[in-house]
């Protein structure tokens, strides 16, 4: 800004930074530390829930916790499980988002705003009850298999609510827009003139497409990827409400062992291994495609 | 104008289908006579009825409401600060904290943001006496933490966009900087604070994670409740409450469109 700006007080811009910068410090980044040293802490019954780490003066910690998390197969069941999960769900975000993002960029002037706003109003709706929607269809006795039944495709009701199958849809169901939106951010702003060049040339449309849309629309499709498969693979909510005890997600354990046998430490740990595995690696890959789009620009 | 391929506007109606026909039969079920979500039993207003004379859920939902309203007026006023240091000043030392600080959130699993808000309030209280255990108030720093980094994504990208000479006018004919913040810069942005807002206010109405993890006896916010009932199976009240959440919103969002269009249209 002094570049800039030679007039602004150097006092003023301290407090400008400051302010967020102070709560942040506080609310945001000092927590993680608090995290990281209890989860070196041993649970106990009290409040709260465990032991301090400085007792008489002696830093009592000890990676009992890291070590469970290793030693019980559930622990990295959940975490591939998540991972998985994620990955397909968004896959299928993908193949469903991309005709839409196509269609509505490619719509008339007048529709896309209306079509595009379509697409958000899901999203501006409650998430649980997005969710609670599914149930309802999805039940043994649900809308589903009734129409189902009546239409004697089936003989008896099949158990989709409870299933990875659920959890699944329920995942592309509320993160499709995540999908949708910069698709369509990269679609529309990709110059025509190549697809009637490619036309004149005598390519045909699916040609065309593979040739230059779907390439052009590349940074749409990770950017896409990424928006999806960063809320689902720490998701609670969809596989509680949707899934078994069988589709075990990392976000539910965390959320398990934290409320359910109120092992806080454990938790911790847990927290502290979804950070390093999960969240870091995506925090990587974002900051280089947002430093790459900076080059590019 | 090309016309779109037929395939394009099937793949589309069933892309629309899906997003939309589990929420009108949600609707459609709020009028239903019958216990049973299910089956169709006439229809009928009463659950509305019953939504109306349930307190629990009614104290929930007015508690969301002004922790989502206090949160989002916080997340704005700190977004925007975030933004404004991050487009407009350069270089500085901590720069990269800051920036990975303010995009942080975004990426964080909910679980993990509500674990370490929840061990912080709790070491805090053990330091300082404060917070005096979890309340609304704990929520809604909860809340305006995770909203910030949302509301500076918005109004980053208004600022980066902005026309400096407005600005740069006003400050060669000596006007102080905190004036011309407030009689250019702020109108300029407006339209992304109010777009801020609105998603913070969203966030903090239908996050159930990070407050459970947050809250305490006494502040039960409404997708808590929500949560709680959903769980325990269907139950009609909930639709009910979902049609008038929908309601409510596409009420407002079909408002804001013409809004927006007339005054488009004005400009043209």
């Amino acid at each position: 800004m002094s570049r800039d700006n030679p007039h602004a007080s150097h006092a003023g811009r301290r407090l400008v930074a400051g302010v967020p910068y102070l709560w942040l410090l506080v609310f945001f980044l000092a927590p993680f530390a608090i995290v990281f040293g209890i989860s070196l802490s041993k649970a106990r019954f009290g409040v709260p829930p465990y032991e301090p780490l400085l007792q008489n003066g002696e830093v009592m910690a000890q990676w009992g916790n890291y070590a469970f998390l290793l030693e019980d197969p559930l622990y990295l069941t959940a975490l591939l499980n998540s991972i998985q999960i994620a990955t397909t769900s968004a896959t299928i975000c993908l193949l469903i988002g991309y005709p839409m993002a196509l269609g509505i960029a490619r719509a008339p002037d007048r529709w896309r705003s209306p079509l595009l706003l379509a697409v958000i109003l899901p999203f501006w709706t409650s998430f649980l009850i997005r969710v609670y929607a599914w149930m309802g269809l999805l039940k043994n006795e649900g809308l589903i298999n009734s129409l189902l039944l009546a239409l004697g495709i089936i003989d008896e009701p099949v158990q989709m609510l409870q299933t990875g199958f659920a959890v699944h849809l329920g995942i592309v169901y509320s993160y499709l827009p995540f999908m949708v939106l910069p698709l369509y951010a990269t679609l529309e702003r990709m110059d025509l003139s190549l697809l009637e060049a490619a036309s004149d040339l005598g390519a045909r449309p699916w040609r065309a497409f593979l040739t230059i849309t779907l390439p052009l629309s590349l940074p749409g499709v990770v950017a896409g990827f990424l928006l999806v498969f960063i809320p689902a693979v720490g998701e609670f909510v969809i596989p509680e409400l949707l899934g078994s005890s069988r589709t075990i997600m990392i976000g539910k354990v965390l959320w398990t062992e934290f409320f359910n046998n109120r092992d806080w430490p454990l938790a911790s740990a847990l927290a502290v291994a979804m950070l390093l595995l999960i969240v870091a690696p995506l925090a990587w890959l974002e900051s280089m495609r947002v430093r790459r789009r900076g080059a590019a620009r | 104008m090309r016309r779109l391929s037929p395939w394009l506007v099937v793949a589309m109606a069933l892309g629309y289908l899906f997003l939309y026909a589990p929420i009108l039969i949600l609707v459609v079920y709020s009028f239903n006579e019958s216990k049973l979500v299910t089956v169709w039993g006439g229809f009928s207003t009463k659950w509305y009825g019953e939504l109306a004379a349930n307190d629990k859920l009614l104290d929930a939902a007015w508690l969301s409401l002004r922790i989502a309203a206090a949160s989002a007026t916080g997340a704005v006023v700190l977004g925007t600060l975030c933004a404004i240091t991050l487009v407009r000043f350069g270089r500085f030392r901590g720069r990269l904290l800051f920036s990975a600080m303010t995009t942080a959130p975004l990426v964080m699993p909910e679980v993990i943001t509500g674990l370490s808000m929840l061990l912080l309030f709790v070491a805090l209280q053990q330091l300082t006496g404060w917070p005096d255990g979890r309340s609304a108030l704990t929520i809604a720093i909860a809340h305006i933490t995770f909203a910030t980094a949302y509301v500076s994504v918005v109004v980053q990208a208004r600022l980066g966009q902005m026309d400096r000479s407005l600005e740069e006018a006003a400050l060669d004919l000596g006007a102080r900087p905190l004036r011309v913040f407030f009689t250019i810069t702020l109108p300029l942005i407006l339209p992304s604070l109010v777009a801020g807002w609105l998603l913070a206010f969203t966030l903090s109405l239908d996050d159930l994670v990070i407050a459970s993890f947050v809250s305490g006896p006494g502040s039960t916010t409404l997708p808590m409740v929500v949560f709680s009932s959903v769980r325990l199976g269907l139950s009609p009240e909930i639709n009910a409450l979902a049609t008038i959440l929908l309601g409510t919103v596409a009420f407002c969002v079909i408002i804001a469109g013409i809004v927006l269009s007339r005054r488009r249209g004005e400009r043209a």
